[in-house]
């Protein structure tokens, strides 16, 4: 991320020197140090990432921090409802950030796969940069998932085409462009893509043999 | 015929198969609809989803559209039952070492004697107990708070409720961090195959037709897609139907077994759907009849009384008034919506919305739409009754 950018997302410096303990809850320790990077560059110092989730209440009553930042996705996420149940275990109550007059924000969050909460009596306003923070990192790291799962698909297709090029080179006795050319044709002419048509061909073949 | 594509929230559970075979045996394609089935990790994120309009519809413990229709969990947002999609299904299940505890002070280990195994279970240890649930705001929780209230002992402040995803139960057991679980099938079994628990009573010996699962959808959203929400509740009670004829439950279990849905291996699935348990490792399987309901005696019907009684129950364990609770709770179930759009199709039901709960002690036939019907038992296990229009 170039430095004009990051400063664009910054926090008031004020709200950053107020001293704030955030909990990541992350079981992947490099998405943990992304989160934990992205918050220190933006002057929140106290982040604690939490990656085994066992007896997660009674870690998170003796970290006793602000927020908790915790993926949407995480199968955790009903343990930390239950801490904020149980008020009488906890001196102070956890509840899910939701701020109404910010629906956008909340909508945001959600898409980027990211929920937080919030411990005790913090006000909105103090945490808002921080979820504007990790709002950014989540989107970032979930377009990089998304790219790396379109990267590793078009490898995975790119050797269905190679070994259904091969087996019409073999069989045909074609050259390997011709082979292409054959794919490509079938594929326009059936209206399918050309990783269709060769995965056809694969699976007809393993039938076949 | 177009097809509009809906998208459906589940958490991946054997009580989610009535959505899993609607789409997949094409329940749905039939009524013009396609299910985008989208697994949950946690019924929070299943909950924030639908509350901020990115689910349509979703397989929804029975207590939480009460939780969220009173700003209790997450955002909040009014959110209906249009129907129940399960009744009954969970088990109650104790540490090999708090099984050894209570047979040590004479339990004799038979399933389901829920007055007898309470006073085992809470004499057990000489500390509190520490109980699992998966979410807090589940039918798990609310049975067993009542069953450990109405026994008789008020509610033993020795009792620590900790919420654990189903799937890491049998661990939390093994690493000592429970004593006590409370879940879904099949969790329970799980935790016997690993030998580190013992199943001591099924959910429904505390209340014998206890809904489990909702289809659960926005208010809002419900009043403005008369349509979709007619053509999807058709789809998902010929399902349940479908599920509860007995000769298809083998298909069924080989459906929800093959299908990338679920994920969970084939022998699995066979405790629940077949209605047999070993209790202890090793043990002769017990029959539960009607373990898991998803359709007969009007299982799929959104009793307002039902959703009454969670939203007593609520009340009573959060501190809300209870009034209050129980007049949002019973306007989340839709029995208008199930009349409106499942009567034209034939499907049988009650002829009132309301019933005192608790009353029926053994299958009873009432009248119905089309007739008579079969409801019941309803039983709590104290024997008490449950009726919300005289409320003190």
């Amino acid at each position: 991320m170039a430095d004009g950018d990051r400063r664009s997302i910054r926090a008031p410096l004020a709200l950053v020197n107020q001293h704030m303990k955030i909990a990541v809850i992350e079981p992947d320790p490099s998405r943990a140090r992304d989160i934990i990077d992205a918050l220190m560059a933006e002057g929140w110092e106290d982040v604690v990432v939490l990656g085994d989730v066992t007896g997660l209440a009674r870690k998170l009553a003796a970290l006793d921090p602000d927020l908790v930042l915790i993926d949407l996705d995480n199968p955790s996420r009903d343990a930390l409802e239950q801490v904020s149940v149980a008020s009488a275990a906890q001196s102070r109550p956890v509840a899910m950030f939701v701020d109404r007059s910010d629906d956008e924000m909340t909508q945001a969050a959600v898409a980027a796969g990211l929920s937080a909460y919030v411990v005790g009596e913090l006000q909105p306003e103090r945490i808002k940069p921080v979820l504007q923070t990790a709002i950014a990192r989540f989107q970032m790291m979930s377009q990089m998932r998304t790219e790396l799962e379109a990267a590793k698909q078009a490898l995975a297709d790119r050797k269905t085409v190679d070994r259904a090029k091969g087996m019409i080179m073999r069989a045909r006795n074609v050259s390997e462009d011709e082979a292409y050319a054959l794919l490509r044709k079938t594929a326009m002419s059936q209206n399918r893509k050309v990783i269709d048509v060769a995965q056809a061909l694969l699976t007809a073949s393993d039938l076949l043999t | 015929m177009s097809v509009t594509p809906l998208n459906c929230g589940y958490v991946p559970l054997v009580d989610s198969a009535p959505l899993i075979v609607a789409q997949e045996l094409g329940f749905a394609g039939d009524e013009g609809l396609t299910l985008n089935l989208l697994r949950q990790q946690s019924w929070a994120a299943l909950r924030d989803l639908l509350a901020l309009g990115h689910l349509d519809a979703a397989h929804m413990l029975a207590p939480l559209p009460v939780a969220m229709s009173l700003g209790l969990s997450g955002p909040k947002a009014r959110v209906d039952a249009l129907m129940v999609l399960s009744v009954n299904g969970t088990v109650i299940g104790v540490s090999t070492a708090v099984a050894t505890a209570m047979r040590a002070r004479g339990w004799d280990g038979h399933f389901g004697a829920p007055q007898n195994t309470v006073v085992h279970l809470l004499s057990a240890l000489e500390r509190p107990l520490r109980v699992a649930v998966p979410f807090p705001y589940s039918m798990h929780r609310l049975l067993f708070e009542y069953w450990i209230r109405q026994a008789g002992h008020g509610r033993p402040a020795e009792v620590d409720i900790v919420t654990t995803p189903p799937p890491l139960m049998a661990d939390a057991v093994t690493a000592n961090e429970i004593d006590v679980f409370c879940v879904g099938e099949p969790w329970g079994s799980v935790a016997v195959g690993n030998r580190v628990g013992e199943l001591i009573l099924p959910g429904a010996a505390i209340w014998a037709h206890a809904p489990e699962k909702v289809l659960a959808a926005r208010h809002d959203w419900v009043e403005e897609n008369p349509t979709i929400v007619g053509a999807l509740m058709r789809a998902v009670a010929r399902a349940a139907a479908w599920l509860d004829v007995t000769q298809n439950r083998p298909l069924a279990i080989e459906i929800l077994a093959r299908s990338a849905h679920l994920n969970v291996p084939h022998a699995a699935l066979d405790h629940a759907l077949m209605g047999q348990f070993a209790t202890r490792f090793g043990a002769t399987p017990v029959d539960v009849p009607g373990f898991l309901r998803f359709h007969d005696r009007a299982a799929n019907f959104p009793w307002r009384s039902q959703a009454a009684w969670i939203g007593a129950e609520i009340a009573q364990l959060e501190g809300v008034d209870r009034h209050h609770a129980v007049s949002v709770a019973q306007a989340t179930m839709r029995p208008d919506c199930y009349r409106r759009y499942l009567g034209p199709v034939g499907i049988d039901m009650p002829g009132a919305s309301a019933k005192v709960e608790g009353a029926l002690t053994h299958p009873t036939a009432v009248a119905s739409v089309r007739g008579e019907m079969i409801l019941g038992p309803d039983a709590f296990f104290d024997g008490a009754t449950f009726d919300f229009t005289t409320l003190e």
